[in-house]
């Protein structure tokens, strides 16, 4: 099965309260998906020589005991960087003002089971297995802000419930994308992508569409015309819903196998599996809710 | 007590519907309001005596599925597999329907006034569906008896493998399922659709049944054609 949240709001006040918004909604997916939770948020951009780095340090041996104070000398020590660091137990946001190429690879390379989650001036993304209240509390989602985010809760079908597997899958920079559904063709799309250069990360279906998507982008597309190849490459059933810097897309596959409903109005646009994450929002008696089409894209700007 | 009130925001939707299974045709209830819906899957579903229901807001999946007696009406719209299995009685959406509206219904009449998703009607066995806006690909797939009244368009695969129910769209048709053809209007058929758009409520008076058009079953896939090319 699996639950998909989204949410974008228009005005600073909401802006303020995106994280309190979104856990409701995030809980309310549950019985869609109780065995991981997920969701990245996009803030205002870092200036443009900056990026943000999502660290998950539950894979390693120190899991939440794990010495990030430690990491930060290490890299000033052998890159010379002075890394900004916000943390939550397994949890670290790295803020650095180099091109993150060679610290990201100076980390896979010395801390092999730490998990890198998102590269970009905008985006943060946490993901864990746990009920999407056990994840929501540990990262403490209700105080997050920022302009947009795309949520997950997983029942997994296609591969395992792991941490590393569940969602969002990020590819290249302030992009990632949740599915509910399951893809025929993954591994088609993994053996088109690994000749061009692109390494995936784990067996999951989600990820090659995440990569190939992402690899359309990086290759001139728009937006709109990437999502395009995606209906003609990727094959199964699918609702992806897609954050980046500025923006939220959503596609359904042409059997509509996947539910989405969303709802909009001039202060926010909210999407979700079911609308029973969307009827707490303020003022949804209100709201313009529809039931996006299959085979449709729908892009909302922040 | 023949008027009675839920609100979903106080009181668990199993009570509620126990009551309605359980209690309610004993009591002689006969009008229900069911407020705070919030899309909670299964609302008044089996339900078994005559009875008005009202549900104020979007409700979940399968809200009165399997009806039979009961009259209920949904203000917002309705999740996947509204009156899924109707077998008496009527269920009327007024907002939009998501997929698989009205599937297999026996009996009864399934009224959307606004847009329904794909595979409304899907296995339709006697019920009875109209449909103010839309309906999405692959409706009235296999379906065996009932009709279909389509005030909108049609998506894909309108009627694939029909057997013999009836569907009357207005709007355009993007494609005809296998063995589903459009056939010409009799006076039946118009007598048919005139006493369905009456049925379904004010909302479908500005429809002319001169407007529809009839799709049914060539009935080729009836016989299996040991001459046809068997390639697939």
């Amino acid at each position: 099965m699996c639950g998909i949240v989204g949410l974008l709001v228009k005005t600073p006040a909401l802006k303020a309260r995106l994280g309190e918004l979104m856990v409701p909604m995030l809980i309310g997916m549950t019985e869609r998906g109780p065995d991981s939770a997920g969701l990245a948020v996009f803030t205002e951009p870092l200036a443009t020589d900056e990026r943000k780095i999502s660290l998950y340090s539950g894979l390693t041996e120190e899991g939440a005991d794990f010495n990030w104070l430690g990491l930060g000398h290490e890299l000033k020590a052998h890159l010379g960087i002075e890394a900004r660091m916000a943390v939550q137990g397994n949890h670290a946001v790295l803020t650095i003002g180099i091109a993150p190429e060679p610290v990201k690879r100076w980390i896979k390379e010395h801390h092999p089971r730490l998990h890198i989650l998102s590269t970009g001036r905008a985006i943060d993304l946490y993901k864990d297995i746990g009920t999407p209240t056990e994840v929501a509390e540990r990262y403490d989602f209700k105080h997050l802000t920022g302009t947009h985010l795309v949520g997950h809760t997983r029942m997994a079908t296609e591969s395992a419930v792991t941490p590393d597997r569940a969602h969002p899958f990020t590819a290249g920079e302030d992009f990632c994308l949740v599915h509910n559904g399951s893809l025929s063709n993954p591994y088609g799309v993994r053996r088109m992508l690994e000749p061009r250069g692109i390494k995936f990360e784990t067996d999951n279906d989600t990820e090659a569409a995440c990569r190939f998507l992402e690899w359309r982008l990086r290759e001139g597309d728009d937006l709109e015309t990437a999502l395009q190849k995606g209906f003609a490459e990727l094959d199964g059933f699918y609702t992806f819903l897609m954050g980046t810097t500025d923006k939220l897309a959503l596609i359904r596959d042409p059997f509509a196998c996947k539910p989405a409903v969303v709802a909009e109005n001039d202060e926010y646009v909210a999407i979700a599996s079911e609308f029973r994450s969307l009827a707490h929002l303020p003022d949804i008696k209100n709201a313009k809710v529809f039931e996006p089409a299959p085979e449709e894209m729908y892009v909302w700007t922040a | 007590m023949d008027s009675l009130k839920f609100d979903l925001a106080e009181i668990p939707l199993r009570t509620v519907n126990t009551f309605l299974h359980q209690e309610a045709p004993g009591q002689g209830v006969r009008k229900v309001l069911i407020t705070n819906p919030d899309g909670a899957h299964n609302i008044a579903v089996g339900l078994d005596f005559p009875v008005e229901i009202e549900i104020v807001g979007h409700a979940g999946y399968y809200a009165g599925g399997m009806n039979k007696q009961a009259s209920i009406t949904v203000t917002g719209s309705a999740g996947t597999g509204v009156a899924e299995n109707m077998m008496s009685g009527r269920v009327h959406v007024k907002g939009f329907a998501s997929n698989g509206a009205g599937a297999s219904a026996h009996g009864g009449l399934l009224v959307i006034e606004g847009d329904a998703g794909l595979r409304c009607g899907i296995s339709l066995k006697g019920g009875d569906i109209v449909v103010g806006g839309s309906v999405g690909s692959f409706s009235a797939f296999m379906a065996q008896a009932g009709r279909m009244v389509i005030c909108g368009d049609a998506g894909d695969a309108l009627g694939d493998s029909l057997y013999e129910a009836v569907l009357y769209v207005k709007g355009s048709i993007k494609s005809l399922g296998a063995d589903a053809r459009i056939e010409p209007m009799a006076e039946a058929d118009l007598a048919t659709v005139k006493a369905l758009l009456a049925a379904a409520g004010p909302a479908f008076d500005q429809y002319a049944p001169q407007d529809f058009k009839r799709v049914a079953s060539a009935r080729s896939l009836y016989h299996w054609n040991a001459d046809a090319n068997q390639e697939y």
